[in-house]
């Protein structure tokens, strides 16, 4: 053959089907042309039926190949990621910790934290002691490496995980994931469990008897619970962990999008905000 | 009412017509030998057959269509339960492993696991001059996705596509919505046919047309 077509079939035969199944992942091409005729024509397939039974078993086993490593591979990258990103985070501040009070002893003008070690990097003439900058520099290249794993996870974090990124953000989606230890996982925990996901430590400490239950846990950082008052962020935590536990499940069982989830927490959110002035005024500060 | 394709019939289950076609039961559906009940209320095609549109279907092995947004394969098992060979184009891993299993017992139906939006993905794949084009899919542009599948349709070729209001913008009023698709898409469709289908699907448009 002297010009190439562009079909699946072009570089592969009749039963090869493991061959054909790659074909159908990898190729691509700008306009479909009539691939039957041409596959009959150039001899590849011997009628247009022989031509279909082929196809149906080579896109078979190419969507099912991918389906599978798209499941598999995605929730799992996105456990490491956040993973990776919190290890780097807690290590670069322990870091720029000891870095400050290290380098307050030899510097005019000390600083704190990632901001201060980003300061001595920055400008080489603020400390001289190779060694501390070179601390400083790790801290920087930590956090650096924080940055960019974050940026990874929102990436990938809506391909795994659509609805309940839409609900939360990447990066607290990512959490819960990790928190229970994959997608379905997540899925099948009971909303109150989801609720209480990274406050375990309180939780226990609650069912021995010598502590309040926690109203949340990492979704304390949703701005629909942060945003609320003290009083009624109980509430808040229920209503946000209720609407997560559907968006996982939805995302493990279903995959496609509900937007009206977003629409249904504004509203229960809205409601519950509006208590916010009332309680404070009465200092009732029930958890109703 | 208007004729159905062939392959399509009005059947009895449970002592209500409903729609069926003939095929391996997919999701639970009451089955009478073996014709399957087609639910309107999972389907939008379905919808749009119990609502009499002309969908311009002919059914029968010589039918090509493509299916757009086939998702956990509900509606195009019946797709390819009265047409020929049937291209089922689904984005998202998780129905795609289910509409796999759909195509197993169908011989003619190729599920392919692509972003519609972008139809290089699949052109190397899904023939050329299809007769139907059928687009269910839950994102944002809509319209664009069925323009930028026009190179697939044969000139008398048929669109049938359910817009979903929500998809395109949550807080816009739905008519607002159905009148800006149906704008875009007469660059290059001629809308034949345009309707709600909100007695099954809520805030869902079901449009007919043929490319200009």
């Amino acid at each position: 053959m002297s010009d190439r077509t562009g079909a699946w079939f072009e570089d592969v035969t009749r039963h090869e089907t493991a061959a054909s199944a790659t074909a159908i992942r990898s190729g691509s091409h700008a306009e479909p042309a009539p691939w039957p005729e041409l596959a009959v024509e150039s001899g590849a397939a011997s009628d247009e039926d022989d031509y279909y039974d082929w196809l149906h078993d080579a896109t078979v086993v190419a969507t099912a190949d991918a389906a599978q490593e798209l499941e598999r591979a995605d929730d799992r990258q996105l456990v490491h990621a956040v993973r990776a990103m919190d290890d780097c985070r807690r290590t670069a501040n322990e870091l720029a910790e000891r870095l400050a009070e290290w380098a307050g002893t030899v510097d005019d003008d000390p600083g704190t934290g990632v901001a201060y070690a980003r300061r001595i990097v920055a400008d080489e003439t603020a400390i001289e002691d190779e060694t501390i900058t070179s601390l400083a520099e790790r801290v920087v290249d930590l956090e650096d490496e924080a940055l960019a794993l974050e940026e990874r996870l929102d990436r990938v974090a809506p391909t795994v995980a659509p609805n309940l990124v839409a609900l939360a953000d990447p990066i607290l989606a990512a959490r819960l994931i990790s928190l229970a230890g994959s997608l379905e996982a997540l899925a099948k925990q009971p909303s109150g469990t989801i609720q209480v996901l990274g406050a375990e430590d309180a939780l226990f400490a609650h069912l021995r008897g010598h502590a309040p239950s926690p109203k949340h846990g990492v979704i304390y950082t949703h701005e629909a619970v942060r945003g609320t008052a003290p009083a009624n962020r109980g509430s808040a935590a229920r209503a946000v962990a209720g609407k997560l536990a559907i968006a996982a499940r939805v995302d493990h069982y279903a995959g496609d999008r509900r937007p009206e989830l977003e629409r249904e927490l504004a509203a229960r959110i809205e409601t519950i905000q509006a208590r916010d002035g009332a309680t404070e005024s009465t200092e009732a500060g029930t958890d109703d | 009412m208007t004729d159905l394709p062939n392959g399509v019939e009005r059947r009895e289950f449970d002592g209500r017509e409903r729609l069926a076609t003939e095929g391996e039961p997919v999701y639970g559906e009451p089955t009478d030998g073996t014709w399957r009940a087609w639910d309107p209320n999972r389907s939008k095609l379905g919808a749009m057959f119990e609502l009499g549109f002309e969908t311009v279907f002919d059914g029968g092995p010589d039918e090509r269509v493509l299916y757009l947004g086939a998702a956990s394969g509900t509606t195009v098992g019946h797709v390819a339960d009265f047409s020929g060979p049937t291209y089922a184009v689904e984005f998202a891993p998780r129905p795609a492993r289910d509409l796999v299993s759909v195509a197993e017992s169908r011989s003619r139906l190729f599920p392919l696991l692509a972003d519609a939006r972008l139809p290089e993905q699949y052109a190397h794949v899904v023939e050329a001059d299809i007769d139907v084009i059928v687009q269910d899919v839950a994102t944002r542009g809509q319209a664009r996705v069925a323009i930028e599948n026009r190179r697939f349709l044969a000139d008398d070729g048929r669109l049938v596509l359910a817009v979903k209001a929500r998809s395109e913008d949550v807080t816009a009023a739905p008519t607002d919505v159905f009148d800006r698709v149906r704008d875009q898409l007469s660059e290059t469709y001629e809308i034949l046919e345009a309707r709600r289908l909100d007695e099954f699907h809520t805030d869902h448009l079901g449009i007919v047309a043929r490319p200009r």
